[in-house]
């Protein structure tokens, strides 16, 4: 019933080597950004991506990330991170400062999300977003038949303890993006390995199937 | 390279040069001043692209001898010997270190001990009131009297970052890479205050004499103790003096019902202020608190700290430390905040500590993984082997 991971439907493969290897959703997203380009990683993590795009793409690539632990074993790496997070830290960047502001699997925790895709596309010239996506059918599964929040590999994390406040559907985010005049540059859902999925990313079945959701967005004109 | 200075009182280790010879070294306050005597130590070898060098900068009452084996007066490790050796994280056998003693010190830089050539006596409260900018002024004439168009790094902590932050903002081009550290981009309302308690502590000691007790014979050592003491509580935390010290009682069974250091923690302050005047000048500590006081670099740009980084291509490292509460991580984050505002490649780290402002002199691990980390990813960037 779930999407099995096809090895083809996965990334187009970059240049890079084995070694190279990340993790398949970021892999998605390194496939975007163009090299040479100016990146914002925020929630940069341990600077999984950011280390990629800086080896692969010679990127010159900035981070926030909200843990401590995350922003320290990035600039133990040579990775200029600071503290920070999307609701609070991104007022002070000028307007566009970078190529792409990237927002990996953060947007459902941030406080005001609409302000935060708002303020990407401010600072970047193009945002790239992903996320969980709550139309999923495993989703709509737990909550129809068990009656209760939903938890997958994915989602682990108890509804009471989860960061994840502003949960959305595929359908749900293009709805906002419309609304705040946005514009799709590309779209694609993954299952739940992070592979891509081969489904109209729009259609009613890409957000039945689509495990976590991604966009690269731009603003109009 | 290293004249004997004209005035100097002792022979000390390390290199000294006279410098503001023939150009002058301009103040802030308007004075031209010179010659002066900056007193230096190196460590390592200038590569043959004089690419390789880094200055560290000391903090209020640190000096030149970051990592020498045996301080000339102490007689114990330089102040940084954590960070700075062979093999260390600002390695010897890679970089060329530069640290000078902070013209106003004493520690063989012209202070306010020194004798004034014009009257043949010392200095004393004649000596000009100097800033951090000056401070970096006159390291910039050490800088060129090496030939070093930029330096590889510039890294302190406490005031030392302050300088650290002056060469970024005033000679942006010279400074590859920066590392403040547990400092700020201004001296707080609340380190002022401190830095008055000392300084009145020291003006109220009889012996000061008015600023001349060099040429009485004199010495404020109660004085200059206090306000070591003072300044020692802000550099340590609550937590830290607890599990030093707690309320353990110095070599008794019981309280004394006297003000005797009856408390463990009064007798190792007793000692930090006997100890801190046998190395430092009174005179010196007015004058290197007052610079810190005055240290603000976002005045001259109304408030707009970014305008002090504008255009700016140097890789800043900001670190503050959890528990230090003289200088804050929220200082910090302004900082880091104006920076970003800039454009500038910046990192920010917070290190968890509970040692307080002191924690940068100490064994933190996560600090010497982050600054390591930093200055690796610098010396890659800059092509350094």
């Amino acid at each position: 019933m779930t999407q099995t991971p096809t090895q083809t439907a996965a990334t187009t493969p970059s240049a890079a080597t084995p070694s190279d290897r990340i993790r398949v959703d970021l892999q998605l997203i390194a496939d975007m950004v163009e090299p040479g380009t100016r990146v914002l990683d925020i929630g940069c993590g341990d600077g999984e991506l950011l280390a990629y795009l800086k080896r692969t793409k010679n990127v010159d690539g900035r981070g926030l990330e909200l843990s401590n632990e995350g922003v320290r074993n990035c600039v133990a790496q040579g990775l200029p991170v600071m503290q920070g997070d999307a609701d609070r830290d991104l007022l002070d960047y000028p307007n566009g400062a970078f190529d792409y502001a990237i927002l990996s699997q953060t947007l459902q925790a941030t406080n005001r999300p609409r302000e935060v895709l708002g303020e990407l596309l401010r600072i970047g010239r193009k945002a790239i977003v992903s996320f969980p996506n709550f139309g999923h059918w495993r989703a709509r599964f737990d909550l129809m038949f068990h009656g209760r929040m939903p938890q997958n590999p994915n989602l682990p994390i108890m509804w009471y303890e989860t960061p994840n406040i502003h949960f959305c559907t595929v359908r749900d985010f293009v709805a906002l993006c419309k609304d705040m005049d946005l514009v799709i540059e590309r779209s694609m859902v993954l299952n739940e390995s992070g592979s891509k999925v081969s489904l109209g990313s729009h259609s009613a079945l890409a957000n039945f199937f689509g495990n976590q959701a991604l966009f690269m967005l731009s603003k109009k004109g | 390279m290293s004249n004997p200075a004209p005035h100097s009182r002792r022979a000390l280790p390390g290199h000294q040069i006279v410098l503001g010879d023939h150009d002058k070294l301009r103040l802030d306050s308007g004075i031209e001043f010179g010659p002066f005597t900056l007193a230096y130590q190196t460590y390592g070898k200038l590569n043959a692209d004089k690419s390789n060098a880094i200055l560290v900068c000391h903090a209020l009452t640190g000096d030149q001898y970051v990592a020498d084996d045996v301080h000339p007066i102490t007689g114990k490790e330089g102040w940084w010997r954590a960070i700075v050796g062979p093999g260390k994280i600002i390695d010897t056998e890679k970089y060329f270190i530069i640290c000078t003693n902070v013209i106003g010190g004493c520690l063989g830089s012209t202070g306010p001990k020194e004798t004034n050539p014009e009257t043949g006596k010392p200095w004393g409260l004649d000596f000009p009131v100097i800033t951090i900018g000056d401070m970096v002024r006159a390291q910039t004439m050490l800088i060129d009297h090496f030939g070093i168009d930029s330096l590889f790094a510039v890294i302190g902590g406490s005031m030392g970052g302050m300088q650290v932050l002056e060469w970024c903002k005033s000679y942006p081009a010279r400074v590859f890479a920066a590392a403040p550290i547990a400092t700020s981009y201004r001296h707080s309302a609340q380190n002022i205050a401190f830095h008055e308690v000392g300084r009145q502590a020291v003006m109220a000691d009889p012996d000061w004499c008015g600023g001349n007790y060099l040429l009485e014979g004199k010495k404020p050592a109660r004085g200059l103790a206090v306000a070591r003491m003072t300044a020692h509580i802000t550099y340590l935390s609550e937590p830290a003096l607890h599990r030093k010290f707690g309320r353990k009682l110095q070599n008794r069974g019981g309280i004394t019902y006297s003000f005797d250091h009856d408390f463990q923690v009064e007798s190792y302050l007793r000692h930090q202020g006997k100890s801190f005047v046998d190395r430092f000048d009174a005179n010196s500590y007015l004058y290197i608190t007052r610079a810190m006081d005055y240290f603000d670099l976002s005045v001259e740009f109304d408030g707009r700290l970014a305008e002090a980084f504008r255009g700016s291509n140097t890789r800043f490292c900001v670190i503050s430390f959890s528990s230090d509460w003289c200088f804050t991580t929220a200082e910090s984050r302004r900082l880091a905040h104006a920076l970003n505002a800039a454009s500038c490649n910046v990192s920010c780290v917070e290190i968890e500590s509970d040692k307080g402002h002191d924690a940068f002199l100490l064994d933190e691990p996560d600090f010497h993984m982050v600054l390591s980390g930093f200055i690796e990813g610098a010396a890659e960037a800059r092509g350094l082997k």
